[in-house]
C-alpha cells in the first residue's frame, strides 16, 4: 500500500502529463506482482470492490475522535476522505492496540483488494478500520479513495495503458486490443512486456480492435493526392465506436478501447451482425418504413443529453435512441478483413447491408465528387449540421492501427469565430511557469438596458510564445483581483482585451453561467485593435446554437 | 472567565495590553509602549514610540523596516528580570524563528505567558521552546486543529533532495517565508547533507546574511537573481524564494521549474493543489495539533486564552479535558505565509 499511496500522492501533484507516465513507468519497474497489477486495476477504475458509504467513514472516526473537532476538521479540509485520513490517531499513540510503532505490518493493496472482495458486508467495516490502523496518513488517503471509488487524480485509463506501452516498449493499441482479455492482476501482461513471456492471448470473445486514425488534411496536400485514388464520405460529429458481436458476446468500445456498452444497451441488444464493425455513433430516430424509410439524426447536443445520463431511464432510451452509422467492417464472421484494401471492405459491408437493424444502423453515403474542387464546394454545404467536414480515404488502404500516414484525412469544415473579451488569466505550469497561460474569456449579455460579460470558454493554447509574453503583461498590467493562481482582469466596454476564439461547436450547459459550451475552444486572433465593446454578444451566440443544431 | 486576569492583560483592538504596566504586547497597529515576541510582520511593526524585544528581533526589525523603525529600543535578554511599574518581566525562548520569545507577565502574584509563535520541536536556526509554568498560557492555533500533524522536518527534506536526484534537469524551487522558515530549510538541507551552493531570491539576502553573522552556518548561499547564461544554468539547482515571486517573471530564467512549498499548510492536498504546488513540504515553525495540546498539559496553566487560528476546535479540546480556555479573537495575526 505504501507504494501504491505514494505514486497516487504524487500523481495528483504531478502537472504533466509526460511526468505521470513517468511516475506510471517507474512504478510498474519496481513494484512486484500482484501489487502492481492491482493498482493498475484501481487506476484504470477496473477494479470491482464493494464499496463504502462515505457515512460510514464518518460513523468510523467518530468513535475515534470527538464528533465537534472532526466537524471543524472537515469545514477546513473540505474532502471527507483527506480529513479521515489526517485525523485518525496514529496507532503509535495508543497502545493498548498493540500496534507495533514500526508499521512494518501495513498491509499490501493486493490485501486490501482481495480481502475487501471476500469480506461480506458486515465484515467490511472492521476491515477498513483495521487497516486505518496500520496505515500512515498518505495510506489512508489512498484506502478512503480506494473504498469510496472517489479518485480524482486527473488520469485517464487511456494515460495509464500509455504508461504501459512506455514500460514494456510496445505500441499503445497492442495493449488496447488486448485489455479486455485480461484478468486483474495482469500478471501475463506484465511478463510479457518485461519480456519473459509472449504476448499474452487474447481469449475474450469480441475484443476491442485498435481503430485507424485519420490526419487533417493540410493545404499542401492536394497536389500530391490523385482524386482518383480516394472516396470520400462525410464527416460526422458524433462518437467514433466499434462495435462487435462474436458468438453472442456483444460489445461496443469507444475508440480508445473503453467497453460503453452499458451506456448504449438500446444500440446494443440491436447487434445482430457476427463481426466487427467501425462508425459513428449518433442520436436518431428512424421514420417510416420499407422504401419510405428515412432517419432524422440528432444534434451534438441530443448526444451530450444521452451521454450525461448518470442513470439510463427507458424516457431516455425513448427521447434520444442510439444509432449506428456505419462506415467499415473490421470482422466478418471471424475471418479477419483488415488487410483487405478499404474498397473491398466497403463492398463486403454493403453486400450485408441487408443484415443490419435498419431503425438502427445503417452505412454512412459515399459522396462521389471528380475533383477536389469539387469535394470542397461539397464540404461548403452539407446537407446537415450534424456534419463536421468531409473525410478521404485511400481505396487501396488496408485497415491500420494508429494513425498511418497518407491514407485516411479529415477536412474539417472552417471553425466557428467569434470575438470574446479576456476575463480571468491563470498561471501555467511546466515550461510556463511564470507566464499567465490559461485564459477565460466572455461575451457580453444584455438585459434590461444592463450589459455586462459573462464566461463562455476558456482555452490555453492557438497563440505563439510571442503572443503568450504579449498576453502574460497585459494580465500583469490589467490585474483587478488575485484569487490564488488566477487574476481577474480589467474587462469593460472600454479598456480590455478582444480575443479571437475559434471553436468546433456549441452545446448547451447546465455548468456554465452563460448556459452554453464550447467544444474544442482556442486562440486564434489577438485583437488589439477592437475596444471591447465590440466584441460578440450571447444573443449572437444563441443564434449559432440555433442553427449548428438544426431545428433544435 | 475569570476577571481577575484581565487586570494584567487584556485584549484590545491594537492587541494584548497591560494597563499597569501601559504596553501591549505584538500591537497591530502603532503605540506607545509595545514589547513584540519575534519579527514576523504580523507580531513586529513598525512605528510603535518604545520597543521591548530580545536583541536578535530588535535586528530583524531594523533589517525589515530601516533603523528608524520606532523611536526608542531596548533589548531584552532571554531569562533577564525588567520591570516596567510594578509589573515583572521575563521572555523565554519560543522556538519559532531567531531570536523568538515568550513574553511572561507577573504582577500582584499572577503570571500570564503571552506565547507569541511557538514550536517545541528542536530547530537548528533557534533557541529551543522552553515551557513555562503560569496561571494563563497564551498560545497561538494557526494548526489547532486535529488534521495538523507535522512530520519530522529532516525527513521532509530527505523527499526534497530524493526529488532533485530524480530530476537532475529540473531547477526545485522552493518557496519560503524569507524570516525563519527559508533560513531553517537551508540548515536542514545541509543537515541533511546537501553540500552544493544553494541559490536564493534576492528578497532572501539579508536575513539570510544575519543568520549567517548570528552563527548560523549556511555554506554557500548565491544569488539566484541576476540574470545568468542559459536556461541549463540552474538546472538541477535548488533555489529558495518567497512564494510570492513564483508568479512573477523571476521563475522564467529557470528550467521546467519544479514547485515546492515548505509550510504546514501543505498538509491539505487540495491546497497544495490550488497553488500548484508539485513538492509540499511539510515544514512549519508552528505548533502543530500534538505539540498545542501537549504544550498546553505541560505548561498546566488555570486558564488558556488563544489569540488566533483554528480557536474553536482548541478551546473545544479544552473544553473536553477539563481546562479552562477562551478565545480571544484577535485579528491581523493570520499567518497565511508561515
Ligand atoms: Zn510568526
Amino acid at each position: 500500500m505504501k507504494r501504491f499511496a505514494d505514486l497516487l500522492e504524487t500523481l495528483i501533484l504531478t502537472p504533466s502529463r509526460n511526468g505521470k507516465l513517468r511516475l506510471m513507468i517507474d512504478f510498474f519497474r519496481s513494484v512486484p506482482d500482484p501489487e502492481r497489477g492491482y493498482a493498475l486495476a484501481a487506476l484504470t477504475r477496473e477494479l470491482d470492490i464493494p464499496s463504502v458509504k462515505p457515512a460510514l467513514l464518518r460513523q468510523l472516526v467518530t468513535t475515534r475522535i470527538d464528533e465537534e473537532l472532526f466537524r471543524l476538521s472537515y469545514d477546513y479540509v473540505g474532502d471527507l476522505g483527506e480529513t479521515v485520513a489526517l485525523i485518525w490517531p496514529d496507532a503509535a499513540d495508543h497502545p493498548a492496540r498493540s500496534i507495533p510503532h514500526g508499521r512494518n505490518d501495513m498491509p499490501s493493496l493486493t490485501e486490501v483488494v482481495t480481502q475487501l472482495q471476500a469480506a461480506s458486508r458486515r465484515e467490511g467495516p472492521a476491515l477498513i478500520e483495521g487497516w486505518l490502523d496500520r496505515l500512515d496518513p498518505s495510506g489512508r488517503y489512498a484506502l478512503t479513495k480506494l473504498v469510496t471509488g472517489g479518485f480524482r487524480i486527473g488520469l485517464s485509463a487511456r494515460l495509464a495503458k500509455q504508461a504501459l506501452a512506455g514500460f514494456g516498449n510496445v505500441p499503445v493499441h497492442e495493449i488496447e486490443e488486448l485489455w479486455h482479455g485480461l484478468d486483474i492482476p495482469y500478471e501475463s501482461l506484465f511478463a510479457w512486456l518485461e519480456g519473459f513471456a509472449e504476448k499474452p492471448v487474447s481469449a475474450a470473445l469480441a475484443p476491442f480492435r485498435p481503430v485507424m486514425l485519420s490526419h487533417p488534411l493540410e493545404e499542401g496536400d492536394f497536389a500530391k493526392l490523385n482524386p482518383e485514388d480516394f472516396v470520400a464520405e462525410w464527416k460526422w460529429d458524433g462518437i467514433r465506436v466499434q462495435a462487435s458481436l462474436d458468438r453472442g458476446i456483444k460489445r461496443l468500445y469507444s475508440r480508445t478501447g473503453d467497453d460503453i456498452s452499458p451506456a448504449f444497451p438500446d444500440l446494443v441488444d440491436a447487434l445482430a451482425f457476427e463481426g466487427t464493425i467501425d462508425g459513428e455513433l449518433l442520436i436518431a430516430r428512424p421514420a417510416g418504413v420499407g422504401a419510405e424509410q428515412s432517419v432524422t439524426i440528432g444534434t451534438f447536443s441530443d448526444l451530450q443529453q444521452r451521454l450525461n445520463r448518470k442513470k439510463l431511464l427507458p424516457r431516455h432510451l425513448e427521447d434520444h435512441p442510439a444509432f449506428l452509422r456505419v462506415y467499415d467492417l473490421l470482422f466478418h464472421a471471424g475471418e479477419d478483413l483488415r488487410d483487405l484494401p478499404f474498397e473491398a471492405r466497403r463492398s463486403r459491408l454493403e453486400m450485408h447491408a441487408g443484415d443490419f437493424d435498419p431503425t438502427r444502423f445503417d452505412l454512412s453515403p459515399l459522396i462521389p465528387f471528380d475533383s477536389w474542387e469539387d469535394l470542397a464546394a461539397l464540404r461548403a454545404e452539407p446537407p446537415l449540421p450534424i456534419i463536421e467536414g468531409v473525410m478521404i480515404k485511400r481505396r487501396q488502404a488496408p485497415y491500420l492501427a494508429g494513425r498511418p500516414r497518407g491514407e485516411w484525412f479529415k477536412w474539417k469544415r472552417d471553425p466557428f469565430l467569434i470575438d470574446a473579451v479576456l476575463m480571468y488569466a491563470q498561471r501555467g505550469h511546466g515550461k510556463r511557469s511564470g507566464f499567465y497561460s490559461d485564459y477565460t474569456f466572455g461575451v457580453w449579455r444584455e438585459e434590461a438596458g444592463h450589459r455586462e460579460l459573462v464566461p463562455v470558454g476558456k482555452a490555453y493554447f492557438g497563440f505563439t510564445d510571442e503572443e503568450l509574453k504579449a498576453i502574460d503583461k497585459f494580465v500583469r498590467n490589467n490585474t483587478v483581483e488575485r484569487f490564488g493562481p488566477v487574476r481577474s482582469v480589467r474587462a469593460d466596454a472600454t479598456k480590455g482585451l478582444v480575443l479571437e476564439v475559434a471553436f468546433e461547436g456549441l452545446n448547451r450547459s447546465t455548468r456554465h453561467k452563460s448556459g452554453l459550451a464550447m467544444r474544442f475552444p482556442r486562440i486564434s486572433r489577438l485583437r488589439w485593435d477592437k475596444p471591447p465593446a465590440e466584441a460578440d454578444t450571447l444573443e449572437a451566440l444563441e443564434v449559432l446554437l440555433a442553427s449548428d443544431n438544426g431545428a433544435d | 472567565m475569570s476577571k481577575r486576569f484581565e487586570q494584567l492583560l487584556v485584549p484590545r483592538p491594537e492587541g494584548l495590553y497591560c494597563p499597569p504596566g501601559d504596553f501591549f504586547i505584538d500591537p497591530v497597529r502603532p503605540v506607545d509602549r509595545a514589547l513584540i515576541t519575534h519579527g514576523h510582520a504580523d507580531h513586529a511593526r513598525a512605528g510603535h514610540h518604545h520597543v521591548l524585544a530580545t536583541t536578535q528581533t530588535l535586528d530583524i526589525m531594523a533589517i525589515r523596516y530601516g533603523a528608524e523603525h520606532a523611536g526608542q529600543t531596548q533589548a531584552a535578554a532571554l531569562g533577564e528580570d525588567i520591570t516596567i511599574g510594578d509589573v515583572a518581566l521575563r521572555f523565554h525562548p519560543a522556538g519559532h524563528v531567531l531570536g523568538s520569545a515568550q513574553i511572561a507577565v507577573t504582577w500582584k502574584g499572577m503570571k500570564i505567558v503571552a506565547s507569541g509563535d511557538y514550536k517545541p520541536r528542536p530547530d537548528p536556526t533557534c533557541a529551543p521552546f522552553e515551557p513555562v509554568a503560569c496561571d494563563v498560557f497564551i498560545t497561538e492555533a494557526t494548526f489547532g486543529l486535529p488534521v495538523f500533524r507535522h512530520p519530522d522536518a529532516a525527513a521532509e527534506v530527505q523527499r526534497l533532495l530524493a526529488s532533485v536526484r530524480r530530476n537532475p534537469d529540473r531547477a526545485h524551487l522552493i518557496g519560503a517565508y524569507s524570516l525563519g522558515k527559508a533560513q531553517r530549510v537551508i540548515r536542514l538541507l545541509r543537515d541533511g547533507g546537501y553540500q552544493a551552493p544553494i541559490f536564493i531570491h534576492g528578497a532572501l539576502k539579508k536575513l539570510c546574511d544575519y543568520y549567517q553573522q548570528q552563527g548560523i552556518d549556511l555554506g554557500d548561499l548565491q544569488p539566484a537573481t541576476v540574470a545568468r547564461g542559459g536556461k541549463g544554468d540552474f538546472a538541477g539547482a535548488v533555489v529558495l524564494g518567497p512564494p510570492s515571486a513564483f508568479g512573477e517573471p523571476w521563475v522564467r530564467r529557470f528550467p521546467e521549474p519544479l514547485i515546492s512549498f515548505a509550510s504546514g499548510w501543505m498538509q491539505i492536498r487540495q491546497r497544495a493543489r490550488q497553488r500548484g504546488v508539485e513538492l509540499p513540504l511539510v515544514i512549519s515553525d508552528h505548533a502543530d495539533w500534538d505539540e498545542l495540546t501537549a504544550t498546553i498539559n505541560t505548561v498546566a496553566p488555570e486558564e488558556v486564552w488563544v489569540t488566533h487560528g483554528r480557536e474553536e476546535a482548541l478551546v473545544r479540546w479544552c473544553a473536553l479535558n477539563g481546562r479552562r480556555a477562551r478565545p480571544l479573537h484577535m485579528v491581523g495575526y493570520e499567518d497565511e505565509n508561515e
